[in-house]
C-alpha cells in the first residue's frame, strides 16, 4: 500500500468515524441510534487495521478484529436486545434541540482541534494529524451523556467517549499494550451489562427509563 | 526477601479475596459462615505487614515480568486498607441479620453481598500494588463495576438511582483519567520508551524529565478531573452522597474510608511523574482548586443537611479535599499529614458509617431531625457515634488532629498561606456544622414513641467490638505512629521528595 493510499483510507475512515458521531447526535430513533454506533465500531476497526497493515504489526491486526468483534457486534447486540425489552424507541424531547446540538458538536470538534495541537506538534503524521477526530468523538460523547434523557442514550453517550478514547490511543501510539487493551475492553463490556441490568431494575421501579425521573435523592 | 516470599505477599491481598468471593458465590446449599469473611482483611493486613517490615530497609519489590510492585506507600495503603476492610467486614454479619429481620432479601441477597464484598477488596488491592499505570486503571474501574450492585443492594428506587448515577458519573470521570493515561504513554514513547516499559510507574518517573511538556500538561489535568471524580472533589462529585448514603452501611464506610483514598493515591502517583515534567506549579494549581471548591461546597451542603447518612458523605468530601490541598502542598512533611489522614478518616469513617446503620435499624429513619436523645435510648450506640463524630471533627487524641496540623503547617511553610487559611475557615464552618447536627441526634430526652421499649437498648458485643476497637487504633495513632513512623516518612518520600 503507498503512503498517500495509506493516508487517504486513514483520513475516510477517521472521517466515518466523526461522522457517525454527528448522526448519533442527530438522530431520535434509538434502533437507528444503534446501528449508528455498530457503524461507528467498524470505522474504529478500520483504522486499525490500516496502522497495523501500515506498520507491519500482525498483533495489532487480532487487536482490530477483536474491538469489530466487540463494539460492532457484542454491544450493539446487548443494546437491541435492552431495545426490545423495553419497549421505547424514540428519545423524548432532549434538553437541547438536534440544531443547537448540531451547531454544538461543530464548535467541540473545533475545540477539540485546538486543544490537540500540542499532540499533532510532538509528532506530525498521517496518523497524528487526524488525532483531533478522536478527542472531538470524545466530547459528543460527555454531550450526548449529559443531555440525553433515554437510559439507553447515556449508555451510547459513555461508549462514544470510549470509542473516541480508543482511537486517540490507536491514532496516537498505535494502541496500548495488548494486556491493558483487554483488560479496558473486559471493563467497558462489564460496564455495559452493569448499566443493562440496572435499566431492568429502573424500569420495574419507575416503570420507564427516564433519567428525568431520577429525583428521589436530593439536598 | 526470596523470591517465592515475594510473590506469596505480592499476589495474596488479590487472590484470597477473589477466593473468599468465589467461595461466597459458589456456597449454595448451606450459607458459609459470615466470619470466614474476616479471612480477606486477615490476609491482607498480613501481607501488608511484612511488606511495612521489609521495604524500609530492602526497598521496593517487584515480581520479574509481572505488573505488581510494592514500595513504602504500597505497604501503607495496604494497612490501611486491611484494617477498614477487617472493621467493615466483622460489621457485615450485623447487618445481614438486621436485614433479614426488616424482611429485605433473604440468603441469596447475602451470598451476593459477600461474594462482592470480597471482589471489591481484590480489586482495590489490585490497585494498590499496580506497578503499570494501565492495570493501575482497570482495577479503579473494577471498584465501580463491581461496587454499583452493593450501592443498589436494597432495590428501592432510591438506590436504583443511586447506583445508576454512580456508574455513569464515575466510569465517564474514569474514562477521562484513562485517555489521560493514554497521552503520557503517548508522550513516553516519543521520549523513547519501549513500549512493554511506557506505562511502567518506576520507569516513567525515571524518564520523567524528557517526557513533552505540552502532552503531559493535558494529560494530567485528565488524570486529575478523572480520578478526582473518583475521589470525590469537584466537579463531578455528584454521585458521592447518593452512593453513600444507598449503599449498605459496611460497603457505604469501604466506600468512604478506603475507595476515595485509593483513588487520590492514583493521582499523587501521577503528579510524581508530572512535576518532574513540567514542574510543581500545574499539578499544585489544578489540585488546590479542586480541593478549594470542593471544602466550600460540603461545608455550604453540610449546613442545611438534614439527613445523617448524606451528613457523613459530605463529611467525606470535606475530609478528600484536606487531602487534595495536602497533595497540593506537596512537600514530605504534607505528604505524611495526607498518609496519616487517610488512614485515621479510614477508620473513624468506618466507625461513623457503621454505627449509622445500627442507628437506622433502631430508629428507621435517616432524618436528623427524628433521632433525638439517642444517648438514653441507646447509651453504647450513641457513645460510639458521637465519639467518632469528634474524631472526624479533629479533636484530640484522634490522629485525624495531628494530620490537620501537618497539613496546615506543611501549608504555610511552603508558602501556600491564602489558600491553606481559606480552607482552615471553611474547615470550621464544616465543624459548627456537623457538631450542632450530631449534638441534635444525641442530646435530649428519649422520645416516648408508641411501642417503643422504655428501656435503654443494648449494642450487644458482636456489634459493638470492631466499632471500639476502630475508635481506639484511631485514638491510637494519634498519640504515636510507633513502629509505623519509618514508613510513613518513607511512603512520604516517595511521593514528596522529588
Amino acid at each position: 500500500m503507498s503512503d498517500s493510499t495509506y493516508t487517504q483510507l486513514l483520513d475516510l475512515a477517521c472521517g466515518a468515524f466523526l461522522l457517525a458521531a454527528v448522526v448519533v447526535l442527530w438522530r431520535r430513533d434509538l434502533a437507528s441510534i444503534v446501528r449508528v454506533f455498530a457503524f461507528q465500531g467498524l470505522a474504529l476497526m478500520a483504522i486499525a487495521t490500516l496502522l497495523g497493515l501500515h506498520e507491519h504489526r500482525w498483533d495489532l491486526l487480532a487487536v482490530a478484529a477483536g474491538i469489530g468483534v466487540l463494539r460492532a457486534g457484542v454491544l450493539p447486540f446487548l443494546m437491541r436486545r435492552a431495545l426490545a425489552a423495553s419497549g421505547e424507541t424514540r428519545e423524548t424531547q432532549p434538553l437541547v434541540n438536534v440544531a443547537a446540538s448540531l451547531l454544538t458538536a461543530a464548535a467541540l470538534t473545533l475545540l477539540a482541534y485546538a486543544v490537540s495541537r500540542p499532540l499533532v506538534e510532538l509528532d506530525p503524521s498521517p496518523a497524528t494529524r487526524a488525532l483531533p477526530v478522536g478527542l472531538a468523538v470524545v466530547l459528543i460523547g460527555f454531550f450526548i451523556l449529559v443531555t440525553r434523557r433515554r437510559a439507553l442514550s447515556q449508555v451510547v453517550g459513555f461508549l462514544l467517549l470510549d470509542n473516541g478514547i480508543t482511537a486517540v490511543a490507536f491514532l496516537a501510539a498505535s494502541g496500548v499494550p495488548l494486556i491493558v487493551e483487554l483488560g479496558v475492553s473486559f471493563d467497558v463490556l462489564l460496564a455495559v451489562l452493569v448499566l443493562h441490568i440496572l435499566t431492568t431494575r429502573m424500569r420495574a421501579a419507575f416503570g420507564r427509563t427516564d433519567i428525568d425521573d431520577l429525583r428521589e435523592l436530593r439536598d | 526477601m526470596t523470591p517465592a516470599t515475594t510473590t506469596a505477599v505480592l499476589t495474596a491481598p488479590i487472590v484470597v479475596p477473589l477466593a473468599v468471593a468465589c467461595l461466597y458465590a459458589g456456597a449454595r446449599r448451606r450459607g458459609l459462615t459470615a466470619w470466614a469473611g474476616l479471612l480477606s482483611p486477615a490476609a491482607i493486613l498480613a501481607c501488608g505487614s511484612v511488606l511495612a517490615a521489609t521495604v524500609p530497609d530492602g526497598g521496593p519489590v517487584t515480581i520479574d515480568g509481572s505488573l505488581l510492585r510494592a514500595d513504602a506507600l504500597t505497604a501503607w495503603m495496604l494497612l490501611v486498607v486491611g484494617a477498614v476492610a477487617a472493621l467493615a467486614c466483622a460489621a457485615g454479619p450485623a447487618y445481614l441479620a438486621h436485614e433479614r429481620a426488616a424482611g429485605h432479601g433473604g440468603r441469596g441477597a447475602a451470598r451476593q453481598y459477600n461474594a462482592l464484598v470480597h471482589g471489591f477488596l481484590a480489586a482495590m488491592c489490585a490497585a494498590v500494588l499496580a506497578a503499570n499505570l494501565g492495570v493501575l486503571w482497570v482495577a479503579i474501574e473494577a471498584t465501580t463495576i463491581v461496587t454499583a450492585f452493593l450501592v443498589g443492594h436494597r432495590r428501592t428506587r432510591a438506590s436504583v438511582e443511586a447506583a445508576w448515577k454512580y456508574v455513569v458519573i464515575c466510569s465517564a470521570g474514569i474514562a477521562l483519567a484513562f485517555l489521560g493515561t493514554v497521552l503520557i504513554y503517548y508522550a513516553a514513547r516519543q521520549a523513547g520508551v519501549s513500549e512493554a516499559w511506557a506505562l511502567d510507574w518506576p520507569t516513567l518517573v525515571a524518564r520523567a524529565d524528557r517526557l513533552d511538556p505540552d502532552v503531559t500538561r493535558l494529560g494530567m489535568a485528565l488524570v486529575v478531573l478523572g480520578f478526582g471524580a473518583k475521589a470525590g472533589l469537584v466537579p463531578l462529585h455528584a454521585w458521592l452522597p447518593d452512593a453513600h448514603s444507598q449503599a449498605p452501611a459496611p460497603v457505604s464506610a469501604l466506600m468512604s474510608g478506603v475507595l476515595l483514598a485509593v483513588s487520590f493515591t492514583a493521582v499523587l502517583r501521577y503528579k510524581v511523574i508530572a512535576d518532574a515534567a513540567i514542574g510543581h506549579g500545574f499539578t499544585r494549581a489544578l489540585l488546590t482548586g479542586a480541593a478549594l471548591l470542593t471544602l466550600a461546597l460540603a461545608a455550604a451542603v453540610l449546613l442545611g443537611q438534614r439527613d445523617y447518612k448524606r451528613m457523613l458523605a459530605y463529611s467525606s468530601m470535606e475530609h478528600m479535599a484536606l487531602i487534595a490541598l495536602g497533595g497540593a502542598i506537596g512537600s514530605p512533611l504534607a505528604i505524611a499529614a495526607v498518609l496519616l489522614h487517610i488512614a485515621g478518616h479510614g477508620l473513624a469513617k468506618t466507625v461513623a458509617f457503621t454505627s449509622s446503620g445500627h442507628i437506622l435499624h433502631l430508629r428507621r429513619t435517616t432524618r436528623i431531625g427524628r433521632v433525638r436523645g439517642l444517648l438514653a435510648r441507646a447509651p453504647g450506640l450513641g457513645a460510639v457515634f458521637g465519639l467518632a463524630t469528634l474524631a472526624l471533627l479533629a479533636l484530640p487524641p484522634f490522629s485525624l488532629f495531628a494530620s490537620e496540623l501537618g497539613i496546615a503547617r506543611a501549608g504555610f511553610a511552603a508558602g501556600m498561606g491564602w489558600p491553606t487559611a481559606l480552607a482552615l475557615g471553611l474547615v470550621l464552618v464544616a465543624f459548627a456544622a456537623l457538631s450542632s447536627r450530631t449534638a441534635r441526634m444525641l442530646l435530649g430526652p428519649a422520645p416516648d414513641a408508641p411501642g417503643t421499649p422504655a428501656v435503654p437498648k443494648r449494642l450487644g458485643t458482636t456489634a459493638a467490638l470492631p466499632l471500639v476497637t476502630g475508635l481506639l487504633a484511631c485514638a491510637a495513632l494519634g498519640i504515636t505512629t510507633g513502629p509505623l513512623t519509618r514508613l510513613l516518612s518513607d511512603a512520604a518520600a516517595i511521593i514528596g521528595g522529588h
